[in-house]
């Protein structure tokens, strides 16, 4: 992306106190659960802006005391041909949660749902958020740190020989 | 005797504790009530294991007579957990991994992967193992489109250019089983280049290959370019407008279909795909019949591709040389006490990477396929993500089918062209 279309970017979110930071030569934007929504509505509806498409949606448990949950949506403009990261960092550890963006665009319905399954970030305001690749059943998030890569003994009910 | 179990069930005895499914069961008004038999609606489960879906796609589909009125697309079945993997391996251990994604062009997969690995270690590759992995990854396009084409034309009945396209697709295996030295599961692509430099005798064989494909390419259109049975199951079949196609984050084949000209190669280049001349081909109609004939143009491009990057190929090293980040060749192991060295700390305790975060994607046959890595400056990966196009190009199906015929699922399912070892990771 070039230096002029990022300043127009920073120009339109001028006042909703966002952060920049680099994604190896890629912008990305650090939000939070308050201001995501607000964020990304800039991102898609602004016509100089317009990222049309929602390509990725990343969790990452950084396992940490503070700010252990982040979400990072990647998202992608037809019209420009860039890209730009959009990173929602979830303080509170216990009850991770921020808002869905399937409003805005519906990719990221199965993305979230993906995230969900697999850290345990709740997306408020999401139409159907199942468990996509593990049973409905199961009661872990396996992509957390603090679950073990054997995986937990008992915790899916096989079929008995 | 017969029948003493549902006896004493049907007189409510509670010595013997009722299953949930016969509960449900005798809750139900049992006998059915047809008042309009175009209401009726029925539930029918298509896969996991059905040819038609190309894999381990379980779909719910919620019929009226013969119409699709709602498709529930469930995945899960080939599951493996390779993000999780990836994090307990050094970044080198994975490559073999990426093989196991998208498994009809695991090329592609490689060069992705260590890609991603390259730009998190700001390491520059040698201009010829560029070129190289160019020319293996467009095989790899050409390798999973033949599959594709082969596929679809089956599922509407007619089995020859499956032949035809496997008969081609040995070819390509073939080949690169005389430069990568596997026929399938290939890890060719390295950190900081490939596993070893094209031979001559490759050469010449792709040579050949790339002569004669155009003509075998004509022979598969002409079989079904004009066959009424084909087009017509094909023609308007799993329509989906632009604006949906856009908004559901497609891309690959099935966006450039719809009249967007998206391709990563083009929009921004990787490896050597700048220094070549290739059309992107697009169409507007957005249906079944244009995504099929799109790919089938893609293998055209391809040979292009390959074509000139046999030509262009500089001569060099196709290893960089930065011994802290890229594995040293096995010779001078053998004979050098610091490539030992270097090799040793490599394989035990990995490359080092800056702490950050890194995203590359190349465009694979079936979209963009990308990796996101966080690096917390170990030897292992802290965070590994797999952005699979199958995954996302298979969150499209329930609007594609909606209102299409059960006959139709089968053929709208071979125009998303899903590989479930992707999209399940």
């Amino acid at each position: 992306m070039n230096e002029e279309r990022l300043n127009i970017i920073k120009e339109k979110l001028n006042g909703l106190g966002v952060e920049f930071y680099d994604v190896n030569g890629t912008p990305g934007i650090i939000a939070s659960p308050e201001n995501v929504l607000k964020i990304c509505e800039v991102l898609k509806n602004e016509g100089s802006i317009s990222f049309e498409q929602c390509r990725d949606t990343v969790g990452v448990d950084r396992f940490t005391k503070k700010n252990r949950f982040e979400v990072i949506y990647s998202l992608y403009s037809l019209k420009y041909r860039d890209r730009i990261f959009v990173k929602v960092i979830i303080e509170d550890n216990k009850k991770p949660e921020t808002p869905t963006l399937t409003n805005l665009w519906k990719s990221v319905n199965w993305y979230e749902r993906e995230a969900y399954d697999m850290f345990g970030i709740v997306f408020t305001g999401h139409p159907d958020l199942r468990r996509i690749y593990m049973p409905e059943e199961f009661e872990y998030y396996p992509l957390r740190k603090d679950f073990p890569l054997m995986g937990i003994p008992g915790s899916i009910n096989l079929p008995k020989k | 005797m017969p029948h003493t179990v549902y006896e004493k069930l049907k007189k409510n005895d509670p010595s013997i504790p009722k299953s949930k499914i016969l509960e449900a069961l005798e809750s139900q008004d049992l006998s059915l009530e047809f008042n309009d038999a175009l209401e009726n609606e029925m539930v029918l489960n298509m896969g996991p294991q059905h040819p038609a879906t190309h894999g381990v796609l379980r779909l719910l589909l919620s019929l009226d007579g013969e119409t699709i009125k709602k498709a529930v697309p469930d995945l899960g079945y080939l599951h493996r957990g390779y993000e999780k993997l990836a994090e307990n391996m050094s970044y080198h251990e994975f490559i073999p991994h990426t093989d196991r994604l998208d498994y009809l062009q695991p090329v592609a997969n490689n060069i992705a992967y260590t890609l991603a690995v390259e730009k998190l270690l700001n390491l520059e590759i040698p201009e010829r193992s560029k070129y190289l992995r160019t020319l293996s990854a467009e095989l790899g396009r050409i390798q999973s489109h033949l599959i594709a084409y082969g596929t679809t034309v089956m599922d509407t009945g007619g089995l020859t250019p499956f032949l035809w396209a496997m008969r081609e697709r040995e070819k390509i295996l073939d080949i690169y089983d005389m430069y990568i030295g596997v026929r399938f599961t290939t890890s060719y692509s390295r950190i900081g280049g490939v596993a070893q430099d094209i031979t001559d005798e490759a050469i010449a064989a792709i040579h050949k290959f790339t002569d004669e494909f155009p003509g075998y390419l004509k022979e598969m259109r002409d079989i079904i370019e004009r066959n009424r049975v084909f087009v017509d199951r094909l023609e308007g079949i799993g329509y989906m407008s632009k604006e949906d196609v856009i908004n559901y984050g497609i891309t690959g084949p099935i966006l450039r279909a719809a009249g967007v000209d998206c391709d990563l190669r083009k929009d921004s280049p990787y490896l050597a795909y700048d220094k070549v001349d290739f059309d992107v081909p697009t169409t507007t109609e957005s249906d079944s019949l244009a995504r099929f004939w799109i790919r089938f143009e893609e293998m055209y491009q391809s040979a292009k591709i390959i074509r000139q990057c046999i030509e262009k190929m500089p001569k060099g090293p196709v290893n960089a040389l930065s011994p802290k980040k890229s594995l040293p060749r096995k010779e001078k192991i053998y004979t050098k006490m610091e490539e030992l060295i270097y090799d040793f700390m490599l394989i035990n305790f990995g490359q080092n990477p800056p702490v950050g975060e890194s995203y590359s994607a190349v465009e694979s046959s079936k979209g963009e396929l990308g990796f996101y890595i966080v690096s917390d400056g170990s030897g292992k990966p802290f965070r590994t993500k797999i952005h699979s196009p199958s995954f996302c190009n298979l969150q499209a199906i329930p609007v594609m089918l909606k209102d299409s015929l059960i006959s139709d699922s089968v053929v709208i399912i071979g125009g998303i062209d899903p590989v479930m070892g992707e999209a399940d990771k």
